[in-house]
């Protein structure tokens, strides 16, 4: 393994921001940790770098004990959330700014920044001033600079998080191939799922500073580990279940459920393409409350009498008013039954 | 005493001064003497040699010589105390008859006879049985008078400590405070000695009633209050009586430019009050013999008559000549009062403290 | 964040240590040491402490005198200065006016000027034929009206640039909304503006109070000897009367009651700190409008003009007093009789020493501030900033005589060593240097540290190539005070030997200690080069003015 996490552990003041986290990176693997604000994971990722010492637990790069290694001797790299370029230097300055504290020759330094500007996108970029780069700019010039020495792991904090939509949707793709090309292991840290699952191998999602799902993005879309992982994935047709053999019996009546689920009390996730509007009459009664426009399909929130909202997710003809009354039933292929909580 | 002496706030430091000789004169050892190494002479900041007699010194002696001055006399006699240990040189020079008592009991100096003592006026002699301390020179503390003013108003200057309690010179006079200021304390020390330990307080207190001005430093009174001085004059000083010392007139002459035929200041020589400077050995000095040779060459007669222009002072020897420019605007005080150290170290504080009381309050 | 392994907590404290260390060996060497040498030696007798001195001395009437003198006259002056000096900063901070630059400059000069200087050229003022004896026939160079305009006339500064330096980036707009809500001109002032201000003020106020409780050449040359604040009082009780336990019960109530300023002090300026939405001030000033603001600039130029430009307009007068520059002539020829070589030489030597202390005090400022600007600094390394201040607070005589005690044995035999005179001088430039360089340092952002760090620099070339960048020029402003504040310092050189020749302030002083009007003429020319040399400093440094952003330019 290249870096190995063994029980991390760091508090401030009151409960464990980091809780006993274990995480594995392989060569050339590129791993993304999920989790909304507060989760911890910023604070692995400064582990990691060594900016933050542990409670307990290690952080071993190679199998080698790095406590005792400052951050400057770890050899990684780490990209802000907002970039952190230093400001008195312009682009060049800052792209060489890893090489010249290795103590690189000149001409080495200045044959770098090039190749890394023109990798980016920014050929010719060098003698700019940072204050005069747009958002993607900075992002690609914080982007040169960590990897200008070639650290042996990377790490991304939010590396996308300021910029808007398209751009992140475009630089996401283009950071991946990147990565790939160059081998780089990356360690990433976002909260954007449609971020992680785009960039990673493998997706890490953390809850309150302990792990809560690893696996890769399919694994995790398709089987969310319990009800805060899939709720956090943005599903939110997620309520307790009894489990019974091949059925269960929710606040939304008896579903049908995958022949393998585990039995007895368990959250139950009906992913909106599950959820199938038909006439009114058959199967659960709603209203329909509202729906969204989501570019490939419609949104409809559905309010059945006397149990949670459903969401469903249907093509645009197929979309009934707002007000309307509606039956909904359910397509086994598209319910799980979640794990215990602490499954990960 | 030099006019340049002064006790005040805003006094002055101290600066060592490497008198190297320049050029050709090293003063390492081969020129006579049989010394060799570097002696110091630690002293007030009112120390001053011209540059030729302190090469004699170093080509007859051999010792190359530091010049330390380390602040106004009373600094630099409690600075001397208190590192006495562990001196900062080999010779102290400055401490006057006022202060000398404190500088004797608190073993300063160690004994030593200066060859040619014997020429120094035997009233100047002090500690006879210890020869812990040799005078160098003496001033005067007298109330000096602005000319023009007494010219103007067709007054006669006062000629005595009584004068200066007649109403004629009520509001003139302006000295300084005894507990911080040289001038200040001799003021006080003179009325002590001519009107005797039970009746100076009562001269004070005519002094006081006739509007005598306390201000805290000789240079506030002689610079600013006095009416006589160069920077009084500019700075519209109104009393035309100051406390200062009977060299300050020639001082007043010879540093203008022009010069003028007479001192535009006067000396009051029924005032004065006899200071003299001692320099001794100091406990612990590290170049004794240096030391040694350092002292008998200031009671010598080339470094005697070159003290007048420098530090305003007269000569302790009887067979010293004053320089020509020195005589033409200096006052002979005939009749000073004086004082043996052994009473003004019995009487200074509780002098100093009834003073206070009486004037200040 | 508090790391609490033995790991982490070891090597931030090792860092923090590391950069404490050079500014705590400095203090512990060069004041802590020698002051507490000094105070022992008045205390003990036969190796026996008199601490029955203590209250002995406290229990006189006259010393109570002195500390009720002290006290009162500090917090007139205090108060005097706020009244006198707040009208200036608001004109400062908002009006544009031509020479405006130059102005600010010039009423800083007083402040680093020594009063020995000024003493006498504030008389002219005040005095019997002063300006206010010519149109009114009043005079206050005997009353302790002397003393307190003579401290607004030294602490002016400090007011127009704390507080001023505030004003002037405080967004007018949020005035301008409370009024649009309804207040009035005068309600929106009380409570938009002066609770924003309140900070700075009491700031201000605090080191006003401070320098005022200190006051020595003031009180002394102006208050003649009826007056005697503690300062005074130690200085006398040392020097002249050589009592040193008097003097160092003096001086532990001294200690304990500027101790408890600063205390004060640094509650207030950490406040201060919180973060206050502020302006580049070029937006926030503009040309007065209206009678009233003519009226107001008028008022306050007047006051400038009055207080601070007229004395040393005289100084500069009384040195030209005499045909063809004579008395500037005079200071190149060598046969003066007092010094050694010509007086001139003392502007060489002068520039030399504040040289040498300029160093000193960045170099140990800038460690303390670095130190003190880390986010984890403590309890403890955030009292050290206070203690940083404590040299302004102890009488120049008892560092003085301290050094001559303490420092007096090998490898620290330094009585002699030229080197003395400046770390003296650094001593007081020290607490200039952070006060400029904290506030900056605190605003660099840690994670511009952190992103250096990872890329590879070692904690040092982290402060060189991300911190340096950033604080070059509050660096350069705090050296530039350092340097006109030695340059102008008198009352630790003044007991401290020196291997060559006087500094400006000493050899002025020399000069007036003789008669003559040669001599008193050359003191005179001796204190305009002073005073030029200080006013060129510090217009230079306003040139250089922080980036506005870190809000924190000529902070005292």
């Amino acid at each position: 393994m290249l870096l190995s996490i063994e029980g991390a552990t760091v508090r401030f003041d009151g409960p464990p921001v980091l809780d006993a986290v274990d995480l594995d990176v392989a060569e050339g693997e590129i791993v993304c940790v999920l989790g909304p604000s507060g989760s911890g994971k910023s604070t692995l990722l400064r582990a990691v770098a060594g900016l933050q010492p542990l409670d307990s637990g290690r952080v071993s790069l190679d199998g080698r004990d790095q406590a005792r290694v400052p951050a400057h001797r770890r050899g990684m790299g780490l990209m802000f959330q907002d970039h952190q370029l230093f400001p008195q230097r312009d682009v060049g300055g800052n792209v060489a700014f890893g090489l010249r504290m290795h103590g690189f020759p000149r001409a080495e330094q200045d044959g770098r920044v090039r190749e890394l500007l023109e990798l980016v996108g920014l050929p010719g970029a060098a003698r700019r001033g940072v204050a005069s780069l747009s958002g993607g700019e900075q992002q690609r010039v914080a982007l040169a600079r960590a990897l200008a020495p070639r650290p042996r792991l990377l790490m991304l904090d939010e590396p996308l998080g300021q910029l808007d939509r398209s751009l992140r949707e475009r630089l996401v793709v283009e950071l991946r191939e990147l990565f790939g090309r160059l081998g780089t292991t990356v360690l990433a840290v976002t909260h954007d799922q449609g971020e992680a699952f785009a960039l990673a191998d493998r997706v890490v999602v953390m809850r309150d500073g302990r792990i809560a799902q690893s696996g890769t993005p399919l694994q995790v879309w398709q089987r969310p580990a319990d009800a805060f992982v899939a709720r956090f994935l943005g599903f939110d047709n997620v309520v307790t279940a009894t489990v019974s053999g091949r059925a269960a019996d929710t606040p939304w009546g008896r579903l049908p459920v995958p022949g393998d689920s585990p039995q007895g009390t368990a959250a139950l996730l009906v992913r909106p393409a599950g959820v199938r509007i038909v006439a009114a009459g058959e199967g659960l009664r709603c209203t329909v409350a509202a729906r969204t426009f989501r570019g490939t399909h419609v949104a409809v929130q559905l309010k059945p009498e006397g149990a949670p909202r459903l969401e469903a997710a249907c093509a645009l003809r197929d979309a009934p008013e707002p007000g309307e009354e509606v039956g909904v039933v359910f397509d086994v292929t598209d319910v799980v039954v979640l794990g215990d909580a602490r499954t990960a | 005493m030099s006019t340049t002496r002064t006790f005040t706030a805003v006094a002055v430091g101290l600066g060592l001064v490497t008198l190297a000789a320049c050029g050709s004169s090293s003063g390492s050892g081969d020129g006579g003497g049989g010394g060799t190494g570097t002696v110091t002479l630690v002293g007030h900041d009112s120390f001053a040699a011209s540059e030729d007699v302190l090469e004699a010194f170093e080509k007859e002696s051999g010792y190359k010589v530091r010049v330390l001055q380390d602040g106004d006399a009373g600094q630099a006699v409690n600075k001397a105390i208190l590192t006495k240990d562990n001196p900062q040189g080999d010779v102290f020079f400055g401490v006057d008859n006022t202060l000398l008592s404190r500088a004797l009991d608190n073993g300063l100096f160690q004994p030593y006879e200066a060859e040619g003592a014997e020429s120094v006026a035997p009233e100047y002699r002090a500690d006879p049985d210890g020869h812990r301390v040799t005078a160098i020179d003496t001033g005067d503390i007298c109330v000096n008078y602005d000319k023009a003013y007494f010219d103007e108003h067709g007054l006669e200057p006062p000629a005595s400590f009584d004068d200066l309690a007649e109403p004629a010179y009520k509001d003139l006079l302006v000295t300084s405070n005894a507990a911080t200021s040289s001038p200040g304390l001799g003021f006080l020390l003179g009325t002590a000695a001519r009107y005797g330990d039970d009746q100076w307080q009562d001269y004070w207190k005519k002094l006081r009633a006739n509007g005598v001005k306390v201000v805290d430093g000789w240079e506030q009174a002689y610079n600013e209050e006095f009416s006589g001085s160069a920077g009084g004059r500019k700075a519209g000083g109104e009393r035309p009586l100051v406390v200062s010392y009977a060299s300050s007139p020639p001082a007043e002459a010879i540093f203008a430019d022009p010069q003028p035929e007479t001192a535009p200041t006067g000396v009051a020589t029924g005032t004065c009050f006899r200071q003299v400077e001692y320099a001794g050995l100091l406990s612990n000095a590290k170049n004794p013999e240096g030391g040694k040779a350092l002292l008998d060459f200031m009671i010598g007669k080339t470094f005697q008559e070159d003290m007048p222009m420098n530090m305003f002072v007269d000569p302790v020897r009887e067979d010293a000549r004053l320089p020509e420019d020195y005589r033409k605007y200096s006052v002979e005080v005939d009749d000073p009062e004086t004082m043996a150290p052994d009473t003004i170290a019995e009487n200074r504080d509780e002098w100093v403290k009834a003073w206070t009381s009486l004037v200040l309050k | 964040m508090r790391p609490r392994t033995a790991g982490g907590l070891s090597r931030a404290n090792a860092v923090r240590l590391g950069l404490m260390a050079l500014p705590v060996a400095f203090f512990a060497l060069f004041f802590a040491y020698p002051v507490a040498a000094i105070v022992a030696r008045g205390l003990e007798a036969d190796g026996d402490w008199q601490l029955g001195r203590i209250g002995e001395v406290l229990a006189d009437s006259g010393v109570r005198h002195v500390l009720w003198f002290t006290t009162w006259q500090a917090l007139a002056s205090t108060a005097l200065t706020l009244l006198i000096a707040l009208p200036g900063a608001y004109v400062f901070a908002r009006f544009e006016f031509r020479g405006k630059q130059v102005l600010r400059a010039v009423v800083t000069v007083p402040f680093v000027l020594p009063t020995v200087v000024v003493g006498s050229a504030f008389l002219a003022l005040l005095g019997r034929g002063g300006l206010l004896d010519e149109l009114w026939g009043v005079r206050l160079d005997t009353t302790v009206w002397a003393i307190l305009l003579a401290h607004v006339f030294f602490n002016y500064a400090v007011v127009v640039r704390t507080v001023g330096g505030l004003w002037s980036q405080l967004d007018p707009r949020q005035e301008e909304a409370a009024r649009m809500l309804g207040a009035s001109r005068l309600a929106a002032w009380r409570k938009v503006t002066l609770p924003a201000l309140a900070p700075a003020v009491a700031a201000a106020a605090l080191m006003v109070f401070l320098f005022t409780f200190t006051s020595f050449g003031v009180v002394q040359i102006l208050g003649g000897p009826a007056f005697a604040t503690l300062e005074v009082e130690i200085y006398r009780q040392t020097s002249e009367i050589f009592d040193l336990a008097t003097a160092a019960v003096l001086t532990l109530v001294q200690f304990a009651a500027v101790g408890a300023i600063l205390a004060v002090h640094a509650v207030t300026v950490r406040r201060r700190e919180t973060a206050l939405r502020l302006v580049d001030p070029s937006v926030t000033a503009r040309r007065p409008r209206g009678a009233g603001q003519w009226a107001l600039l008028g008022g306050v130029l007047l006051t400038v003009v009055l207080l601070l430009v007229l004395p040393l307009a005289v100084l500069v007068q009384r040195s030209l007093d005499a045909p063809g520059f004579a008395y500037y002539k005079a200071l190149t020829s060598e046969d003066g009789g007092i010094f050694l070589v010509a007086p001139i030489a003392a502007v060489v030597n002068s520039l030399q020493y504040a040289l040498a202390a300029t160093v000193i005090a960045v170099l140990i400022g800038a460690l303390a501030a670095a130190a003190l600007a880390r986010r984890d600094a403590g309890r403890f390394v955030r009292g050290f900033d206070a203690l940083l201040m404590l040299p302004l607070g102890v009488s120049a005589v008892t560092v003085g005589f301290g050094f001559l005690i303490a420092l007096d044995e090998p490898p620290l035999d330094l009585r002699s060593s030229w080197i003395l005179v400046p770390l003296a001088q650094a001593l007081v430039g020290v607490p200039f240097v952070v006060r400029t360089m904290l506030p900056v340092l605190r605003a660099v952002d840690t994670r511009l540290r952190e992103a250096a760090a990872v890329l590879g620099a070692s904690p040092w070339r982290v402060w060189r190539e991300v911190d340096l960048p950033l604080v070059r020029r509050a660096l350069l402003v705090a050296a530039g005070f350092a340097f006109a504040v030695s340059l102008g310092e008198f009352g630790a050189t003044v007991f401290i030997a020196r291997p060559d020749n006087p500094t400006l302030p000493v050899a002025v002083a020399r000069l007036l200690g003789r008669p003559g009007d040669l001599n008193y003429g050359q003191a005179m020319a001796l204190s305009t080069i002073l005073m030029v040399v200080c006013a060129v400093a510090l217009l230079v440094l306003e040139r250089l003015r922080v980036p506005s952003r870190t809000g924190t330019a000529g902070e005292f």
